[in-house]
């Protein structure tokens, strides 16, 4: 430690801390552009200048590490000029069109103008102007504005790790620009936004609406993966005009991943509900929601009369928040009924019943950073959890990756696709199985299996053995895979066998909370075991119950049973759907629709996968004639006769909740079924089919999120991808007739290298046949 | 003893009534002030400040967009304003509304208007028939605008000297 003085006042620092965060820490303000707290130094802007003793000439701040004794002033003539000559020649191409800018009463740029400039311009001359760039569906720029302060360019070099955004030229002829004609695609780039000090780069979705000082706000937890982001969401006139990060070092740093901060699209959506509907001798009315409620209970009345309780399902999506989760399986368990379940992505559920408490991450999230050694199976990360990858890119690349391509942890992958990672990988093993690539790890590791060896195996298992602080990550695609308990006892053996780590990437922002409160057939609340287990998510979507009560799903969507999942609930005799938006397959199948309020619209909380809790209030009040679902659970639980559903607030269920004591829940990821000694992969001289869910499909909010729907990433995920190399000859063809289990679709195609061969890529979200198995392509 | 004379005396040849009588003769014939509205009108300030209009710019072109500082500025919370891109990308209003029943015409929407394109005109007579009569649309206030054009750059000319 060391003692400097700044302003008179004397500061302790570390040695080779820059003089920016001396003060910053200190409570001093400097004024500053280019400089940003998670981004590397580029002093290009000038506008910290602060007068040093001893030194002939001002300092910039954010480029001077102290010294021991360092006397600094902010405040003197010296820094004084220095700074009011910086601020007169940023702007003298600055426009003077605050008026119309987004940034308008936000903007560092008008802040330290005031502060720092002078009254008069002296520039007469012509001011600058830049053509604007389409960026894509998000960002929308105005060039002239720009003041190269370069945030963006590092940002998207350090952060989002893809180099989209540059500087050419220089002096007067430097742009900003993405050097040829690109979208920026980045999964984190709605962040360019937010570090933009002036109005170049502002929210397209967000666009002249509305004004900062028009805006309250209001706090809130992003439920789209498994981090929790926090954001702000800005309120005017009871209505979501935007969302910006809040800053929470533990959770989302102060990044946002752009699912979590255009979601809110989805509250003005065209097809939401706003009123409760019923389907009366075949048709739908919209009713008052008494007659509704009514109509719900004597519906699934009818069904536990008729046949028996058991007759009847509950099927939950894991972005409702913990106190909605945990009413619908108190309900049903009150009604009796134990089917109740929300792993609707899930297609083996053989080791159920060891399994670990939730998706736990098994560490935290900043301690993802701290990583020597990590392997990422069955993951798409940058695009399944950005914000995790982000932590992840993190750890791997010393200085960011700017500075030298120095790598600090060894990465590694074992995926059914090449997946791009924005940090250099160690080693990785592309096997569409994911089996044989596990299996042959863990041999190398010492286990008593059979199985044949892969190439990079036995790398990988060394340098899991060679690691410190090391990781094994579960993605979807291990949890989601049809032998996914035997997948994870290989995790399981190499995680013993190595040392390491294992943390599931759970697939939603309350996926834990939704295991902890017990939405599954075979557990109840904190994992307490079930006698007579119920039917998982699986049978009831394709075996088929007599009533179901659906909480913010689609299943037709949601579900890895798409059609089929359609059909058996068009067969169902009744279906009541707590739902905040009506899609026509919901018409076909429901008979009872109630509106329910989004995360926006409603209090609660959610479990991230570290095991956090972050409660969160509504920001503005549901849409139309919807309620919160507790509200509904509660109503209906009181009109079904089910005791103990007095609650007036969420408050009331989580201090309910509180009695299970599970504050700080820890899971042992371990747990698993016992190793098979011999593996049954599936073979076939067909394509291999591999789903991913993709990016922006992953919630009924995020597939109505307009913004998010335009992006390169939404429209890459439609269709079929196939091997470049094999399918080279389909090259020219619009479409292709793909054929799985005697179905057949037409469906638009991309060839890439990164599908491995005799396989075929295809996307969650839509009904297209069943997620796993072969399928064969044809010219159309 | 003598006052009390006085006041006889007074009061006994009506002098009061006399002088009263002569500053009512006086103003008989006196130059008349008052004006016969609605007939005839007094002169108004170029500065008056009356019932607002929206300008355009002489092609036609809406002058407002949307840039809301009237709105924050108001201190009656009178006006509402809604906007978005134009098709051609430009800023505009989509609502702009001026709630008459609350203004204090206080002028300060005109004095924030970087662009003039908010206005108070000379017109002071208008009236509402039926509730919500006076909550100026924005399609009314550029009608008044263009209605009013020639007085208003008249008045505004007349006070650039003072600006």
């Amino acid at each position: 430690m060391i003692t400097i003085e700044i302003d008179g006042k004397s500061c302790q620092a570390e040695s080779g801390q820059m003089l920016i965060d001396v003060a910053d820490a200190a409570g001093i303000d400097i004024p500053r552009f280019c400089y940003h707290k998670k981004l590397s130094v580029a002093a290009s802007c000038r506008m910290c200048l602060v007068d040093v003793e001893k030194a002939p000439k001002p300092l910039p701040a954010c480029a001077t590490p102290v010294m021991n004794g360092m006397v600094v002033r902010t405040r003197s003539d010296k820094a004084r000029a220095a700074q009011k000559a910086v601020m007169e020649f940023l702007l003298i191409n600055h426009p003077l069109d605050c008026p119309i800018c987004d940034q308008g009463g936000e903007c560092e740029l008008q802040d330290i103008a005031v502060g720092y400039g002078s009254d008069v311009a002296r520039f007469q001359e012509l001011k600058r102007i830049v053509p604007d760039k389409n960026l894509g569906s998000l960002i929308s720029t105005e060039m002239t504005r720009c003041i190269h302060c370069t945030r963006c360019v590092r940002f998207s070099a350090e952060i989002a790790g893809v180099r989209e955004m540059g500087a050419t030229g220089r002096g007067e002829n430097m742009r900003i620009g993405t050097y040829i004609e690109n979208t920026i695609d980045s999964e984190l780039s709605g962040n360019m936004v937010d570090v933009c000090p002036v109005g170049a780069l502002t929210s397209k979705p967000f666009r002249f609406t509305a004004r900062a000082w028009e805006l309250q706000q209001r706090d809130s937890v992003s439920p789209h993966d498994a981090v929790g982001a926090n954001l702000h969401f800005h309120v005017r006139r009871n209505q979501v005009m935007r969302a910006v990060p809040k800053e929470n070092e533990a959770v989302n740093e102060v990044w946002l991943a752009d699912r979590d901060r255009y979601s809110y699209l989805a509250l003005q959506a065209d097809d939401r509900l706003t009123a409760p509907m019923i389907k009366k001798d075949g048709v739908w009315q919209t009713v008052e929601w008494e007659t509704a409620l009514k109509f719900a209970v004597k519906s699934l009345h009818d069904v536990s009369c008729q046949h028996t309780s058991a007759q009847l399902g509950a099927l939950a999506s894991s972005t409702s928040t913990l106190e909605e989760l945990y009413l619908l399986q108190k309900l049903m368990r009150g009604m009796n009924c134990q089917n109740i379940d929300h792993r609707v992505r899930q297609a083996d559920f053989s080791d159920q019943d060891v399994a670990p408490l939730f998706p736990y991450l098994g560490q935290s999230l900043s301690d993802l950073e701290q990583l020597d050694t990590a392997l990422i199976i069955g993951s798409n990360l940058r695009k399944e959890q950005p914000l995790i990858n982000q932590r992840l890119r993190k750890a791997t690349l010393a200085d960011r990756g700017l500075i030298s391509e120095h790598v600090k942890a060894n990465m590694m992958a074992i995926n059914p696709a090449d997946y791009d990672f924005n940090y250099p990988l160690k080693a990785k093993i592309t096997d569409p199985s994911l089996i044989k690539a596990l299996a042959s790890v863990a041999k190398a590791l010492g286990a008593d299996i059979q199985a044949e060896s892969c190439e990079n195996g036995q790398l990988i298992a060394e340098t899991l053995k060679n690691g410190q602080n090391k990781t094994l990550l579960i993605g979807q695609f291990v949890q989601n895979h049809q032998q996914a308990s035997v997948l994870k006892s290989l995790i399981s053996t190499i995680g013993k066998l190595s040392g390491s780590k294992i943390g599931y990437l759970a697939e939603s922002g309350n996926a834990a909370g939704a295991h902890l409160m017990g939405v599954l057939p075979h557990r109840g609340v904190s994992g307490k075991a079930i006698e007579n287990k119920g039917l998982n998510a699986q049978q009831m979507l394709t075996e088929g119950l007599k009533g179901y009560l659906l909480l913010g799903l689609e299943p037709e969507l949601d579900s890895r049973f798409g059609a089929t999942a359609l059909e058996t609930l068009k067969k169902a005799q009744c279906v009541v759907s707590l739902t905040a938006f009506k899609t026509p397959a919901m018409l076909e199948y429901a008979t009872v629709l109630l509106p329910i309020a989004l995360f926006p619209e409603t209090s609660g909380t959610y479990i991230n996968g570290e095991g956090r809790w972050q409660a969160f209030n509504g920001a503005v009040s549901p849409a139309g004639e919807a309620r919160p679902a507790w509200k509904v659970l509660r109503v209906l639980a009181n009109l079904l006769q089910v005791d103990g559903f007095e609650y007036a607030s969420t408050d009331d269920i989580r201090s309910e909740i509180g009695s299970f004591h599970l504050e700080t829940p820890i899971a042992d990821n371990s747990q698993c079924n016992p190793l098979p000694n011999t593996f049954e992969i599936p073979t076939s001289n067909e394509l291999q089919r591999i789903t991913e869910m993709p990016i922006y499909a992953v919630d009924a909010m995020i597939r109505r999120a307009g913004a998010l729907q335009k992006t390169t990433d939404a429209q890459k995920s439609t269709g079929i991808v196939l091997n470049a190399q094999q399918f080279a000859h389909l090259q020219g063809h619009d479409k292709i007739d793909v054929s799985q289990n005697g179905q057949t679709f037409e469906l638009t195609f991309r060839l890439e290298e990164t599908v491995p061969q005799n396989c075929a890529l295809m996307f969650g979200g839509q009904m297209l046949g069943n997620w796993d198995g072969f399928l064969t392509v044809g010219e159309s | 003893m003598s006052n009390n004379v006085v006041d006889y005396l007074q009061r006994l040849t009506l002098s009061e009534l006399f002088k009263g009588m002569g500053v009512t003769g006086r103003y008989l014939f006196e130059p008349k002030i008052t004006v016969q509205y609605p007939e005839e009108k007094t002169p108004l300030s170029h500065r008056f400040r009356g019932h607002h209009a929206l300008r355009r710019y002489p092609n036609g072109e809406e002058r407002c967009i949307a840039c809301k500082l009237c709105e924050a500025v108001c201190p009656a919370l009178a006006i509402t304003i809604e906007a978005e891109p134009r098709a051609d990308g430009s800023r505009r209003t989509t609502r702009y509304d001026v709630d008459m029943y609350k203004c204090i015409f206080c002028g300060f929407c005109e004095e924030a208007c970087p662009v003039d394109a908010i206005v108070e005109t000379s017109k002071f007579e208008y009236h509402g028939e039926i509730r919500g009569d006076l909550v100026m649309t924005k399609e009314k206030l550029l009608a008044i605008g263009d209605e009013l054009e020639a007085s208003i750059a008249a008045n505004r000319a007349l006070d650039a000297p003072y600006r």
